[in-house]
């Protein structure tokens, strides 16, 4: 069991985060590290793509939150990509749908960040 | 044909972990493979795999939690029952058998409220000696209960 963490640069001042694998109490603090390195940058608009996430659990959540948090505090905001439907349920059954923005593709999660 | 049913149930499976994290994602495939034993749909098993995890992540995240995490699957004819216990003898400070919501006991926020929400019935046994046990209820729905 492991998490990939990808981060690669987009148009307009964006980083594409791509996460592989499961996200729990044991691997979530490797992506805490990755969002908060590309906040402590100046990176405040991002786009994370759980297409190939296969689990998450409340640490995962609390992570994506506190990165939401961060940039939200410099006026930028986070936009996830989800396609897979046990994990849309946990965003929907913890009313997160309400606070991130979820996508189907990472193209449209860009174009909705500003 | 369905293999599950041939054994007399309950059956009851046993595991014990190291409270820490590398550990919780042992704990979570094994409450999933009794439930797939079970029959239970694949969601209904994400469900129990999210619960379990999130028992065992609030017991890894409090201080003063036990040195081991016993977790216990019993297939019964209707449901899954798992109990997860922790052996630490932290924060309890109230009387013998005297008890306290979860949340207060062990975990906030979100955690809680996913095993809360994903299970059909959760509730905990304090002992103020022993540590602390979680009890969690998936109950098998008519769609797979009758299957089988």
């Amino acid at each position: 069991m492991d998490i990939k963490v990808n981060v690669r640069e987009a148009p307009g001042d964006c980083y594409v985060v791509d996460l592989s694998g499961e996200i729990d109490v044991y691997t979530s603090p490797k992506v805490k590290d990755a969002i908060g390195e590309l906040i402590d940058r100046g990176v405040y608009y991002l786009v994370i793509n759980l297409e190939k996430v296969r689990y998450i659990d409340s640490t995962g959540l609390g992570v994506l939150i506190g990165g939401l948090k961060r940039v939200r505090e410099h006026g930028g905001s986070v936009n996830l990509v989800c396609t897979n439907p046990q994990i849309k349920k946990i965003f929907d059954i913890t009313g997160l749908v309400k606070i991130f923005g979820i996508f189907d593709s990472e193209d449209v999660a860009m174009k909705a960040l500003v | 044909m369905n293999q599950a049913v041939q054994h007399a149930l309950p059956e009851l499976v046993e595991l014990r972990i190291p409270s820490r994290a590398e550990w919780v994602a042992l704990a979570r495939l094994a409450a999933a493979t009794v439930a797939n034993r079970l029959h239970f749909s694949i969601e209904e098993i994400e469900d129990v795999k999210l619960a379990v995890a999130e028992a065992c992540t609030a017991i890894i995240q409090h201080e003063g939690h036990g040195e081991f995490i016993q977790l216990t699957c019993e297939a019964l004819s209707d449901s899954l029952r798992v109990r997860v216990h922790d052996s630490g003898r932290h924060g309890m400070r109230v009387a013998d058998g005297q008890r306290m919501s979860f949340n207060e006991a062990r975990i906030a926020g979100l955690g809680v409220f996913l095993i809360r929400t994903l299970m059909d019935e959760v509730s905990y046994d304090v002992h103020p000696q022993f540590g602390t046990d979680l009890l969690m209820v998936k109950r098998l729905t008519g769609s797979n209960s009758s299957g089988s």
